[in-house]
């Protein structure tokens, strides 16, 4: 448990970086020239109660930049594609940030496919938390819906089958979490030093992760199983007096064993949804779940939209980090005795406009956050976002206690190419 | 389809023995329609689709598909989407399964997600366009009953009118009116009504060529809504057969690297 500057991850990045443009080159007989495509948008937040902590501001203006290169060959069994990310941010200079998302090379050979470099990875079917979900570390400063993802080193190798695939996951060099700075809303009281971070693994970000799953689908029953055997991606955020005498949270990631299963089953309107981990770290074990159902309502009010009901129960059996002890160890989330409401109304108009809405509430603490999300395409390359996030009745145990203050408003107008 | 063979056999036999009633002769016109069109293997082609609103804006999508034909049971459909850039790279499969609904997944490629898409209702539209999901599926001939009404000229051709009425419980529409040419058995024009029975939308197919000196596809069909103004062209090209694609990205696990 060495204490050390984590910058050195770039070396890795770089490399994989180089390798790529290699592949790159040795393929540049090839007719075709690739392609570009991605997005860039300007984004604003405004939060319109008063910080809860110093230096925090009311609200940032940012710009974004996502563009993909791809290139395929022999009708894409063979590819590359590089996506590189970078947001410039008004104020907080921590979410002011760049990260490669994808740069990795495809190989497709009878049943078996590989992708070697960066890449991203998503698993699970719940909407209220993403709880299977964990080869990519969560992009934290993008949005606390841990929907934005980091990009990870990695070897995947699927074998497809009828029933489904098999994938085994090679995870060489750990990202780290993204947290906001001094400046930035949605933070914890005491700010996060990323430049401390710690590991209990000897081989600190350079461990070799392994990770693999089993996919399968059975009319209409889709099953997930998967293991993961590596560095943490939630770290535990540990007190630290500087030399200066100030107090810093530091990141502090576990190594740990996690079995994770995802079902889905579609029955007439109803889409069931359940997920469930296991993780065991020297000894110390939990579970957490997550199930419910959406229920689909087709046409309504004699028009063309559907309005889907969405209903899930969140549950961990550690637990909840009390606000008190907020450096306990072994806490759980947010999540631990949650109920979450929804309701998905899909308009399936020519703007595919779309709008989601949800309420979490905590059935411990009374805490309550509403979140509601809008997307509708403005023109045939335009596209105008929006959410609401609100936290309520914030218990003083809980530990969503932190961004009591922290109601926001988010706009992001985005030009797609 | 090879259910069908079967009643093929035995038509000629029916004939003879009993007059024919307008539900047997629309149900023969319908299986050898479909006899007609089968054995096509595979299908790869490209689509062009613009909506057009009331007030006569337009919205365009392009989108590359491709269609694996499976023996017994509703073909395997995938789409690929090009545009609009916000959808670049979503990718939809279907497995379609006549009166049972189908099987869907849809990537999304800004989460690098595979849903599992609840499809039964087959009436919603595509991707905010004049066609519902159950226009552009495949037309197995068990999905319907059928009632020959009459001969009529259409256009250059002469044409079988026939009603039919959906068999699937969750469809759109009570009935639809359908042209199909005497010759090739060529869908021609279709009329939709809606659950009220109230005419909703015609389907006109044009352009007709013929591919690999058997298969026969419209390149133009035209959707126009009559209770809401709005209409869909899609416009298609570079048809191609039996060019043996993948089987292999038919299948949702694959849907992440098709481009």
């Amino acid at each position: 448990m060495r204490k050390r500057h984590s910058c050195s991850l770039r070396t890795w990045l770089l490399i994989y970086f180089l390798t790529f443009q290699c592949i790159l080159s040795v393929n540049h007989a090839a007719d075709n020239v690739g392609t570009w495509s991605g997005n860039i948008a300007v984004q604003g937040r405004y939060f319109w109660e008063s910080p809860q902590f110093d230096d925090q501001r009311d609200g940032d203006v940012s710009i974004s930049f996502e563009p993909e290169f791809y290139k395929e060959w022999e009708n894409g069994l063979r590819a590359v594609t590089f996506a590189p990310f970078g947001r410039l941010n008004s104020t907080d200079p921590e979410r002011t940030h760049a990260d490669i998302r994808e740069a990795h090379y495809l190989h497709v050979e009878g049943d078996w496919e590989w992708r070697v470099g960066i890449a991203e990875v998503f698993w699970g079917v719940t909407e209220s938390q993403h709880l299977v979900d964990i080869i990519n570390q969560t992009d934290l400063v993008e949005n606390i819906d841990t929907e934005d993802k980091l990009g990870q080193p990695m070897i995947e190798t699927t074998w497809l089958q009828d029933w489904g695939a098999f994938q085994f996951y090679i995870l060489p060099g750990f990202r780290e979490r993204t947290f906001p700075g001094r400046k930035g809303r949605l933070r914890t009281g005491i700010v996060v030093d990323t430049d401390e971070t710690e590991y209990e693994s000897g081989a600190e970000e350079y461990r070799v992760d392994w990770s693999a799953r089993l996919k399968m689908q059975f009319g209409p029953v889709d099953l997930g199983l998967s293991h993961f055997s590596g560095t943490s991606r939630d770290p535990v955020l540990r007190p630290n007096f500087e030399v200066d005498g100030s107090l810093r949270l530091i990141p502090f990631y576990k190594v740990i064993d996690r079995t994770g299963i995802d079902l889905q089953a579609i029955i007439g309107n109803w889409t069931w949804k359940l997920e469930s981990i296991y993780q065991n770290n020297r000894g110390q074990n939990f579970t957490a779940a997550v199930g419910g159902f959406e229920y689909t309502f087709y046409g309504v009010m004699g028009s063309v939209a559907d309005v889907g009901v969405l209903v899930e129960y969140n549950y961990d059996d550690r637990p909840e980090n009390d606000i008190n002890f907020i450096f306990q160890e072994d806490a759980a989330g947010i999540f631990q005795d949650d109920m979450f409401l929804g309701l998905r109304y899909v308009f399936n108009d020519a703007q595919s406009t779309e709008i989601l809405a949800g309420a979490i509430y905590d059935l411990d603490y009374n805490s309550r956050s509403f979140r509601v999300e809008l997307e509708r395409r403005v023109s045939d390359s335009w596209k105008i976002e929006s959410e609401l996030q609100i936290f309520d009745n914030v218990n003083k145990d809980d530990p969503l206690r932190a961004f009591e203050r922290d109601n926001y408003w988010q706009l992001d107008l985005a030009y797609y190419f | 389809m090879k259910k069908y063979l079967l009643l093929i056999l035995l038509l000629p036999v029916s004939l003879s023995v009993f007059a024919e009633t307008p539900e047997e002769k629309g149900l023969a016109i319908a299986v050898a329609a479909d006899e007609r069109d089968s054995g096509f293997v595979d299908q790869t082609s490209d689509m062009l689709m613009i909506l057009r609103n009331r007030q006569g804006q337009e919205s365009t999508r392009y989108i590359r598909n491709r269609v694996l034909e499976v023996d017994g049971d509703g073909d395997k459909f995938l789409s690929i989407f090009d545009k609009p850039a916000d959808v670049k790279h979503t990718a939809m499969l279907t497995y379609s399964h006549g009166l049972e609904p189908d099987d869907q997944w849809l990537y999304l490629p800004a989460l690098k997600r595979v849903k599992r898409i609840n499809s039964r209702n087959k009436s919603g539209p595509f991707m905010g366009s004049e066609f519902a999901f159950e226009d552009l599926g495949s037309q197995e001939v068990e999905k319907y009953s059928y009632k020959y009404l009459r001969d009529e000229d259409c256009d250059d051709w002469q044409c079988y009118v026939i009603e039919r009425y959906p068999e699937y419980e969750y469809s759109g529409y009570t009935r639809q009116v359908t042209w199909i040419d005497k010759a090739e058995h060529r869908p021609v024009k279709v009329e939709f009504y809606d659950r009220k029975n109230v005419l909703l939308k015609t389907l006109t197919y044009s352009g007709y060529q013929e591919y690999i000196g058997h298969y026969w596809r419209a390149d133009e069909m035209f959707m126009q809504n009559h209770q809401t103004g709005k209409s869909t062209l899609l416009k298609w090209s570079n048809y191609k057969f039996k060019t043996s694609v993948a089987e292999r990205d038919f299948n949702p696990n694959a849907l992440p690297r098709l481009r």
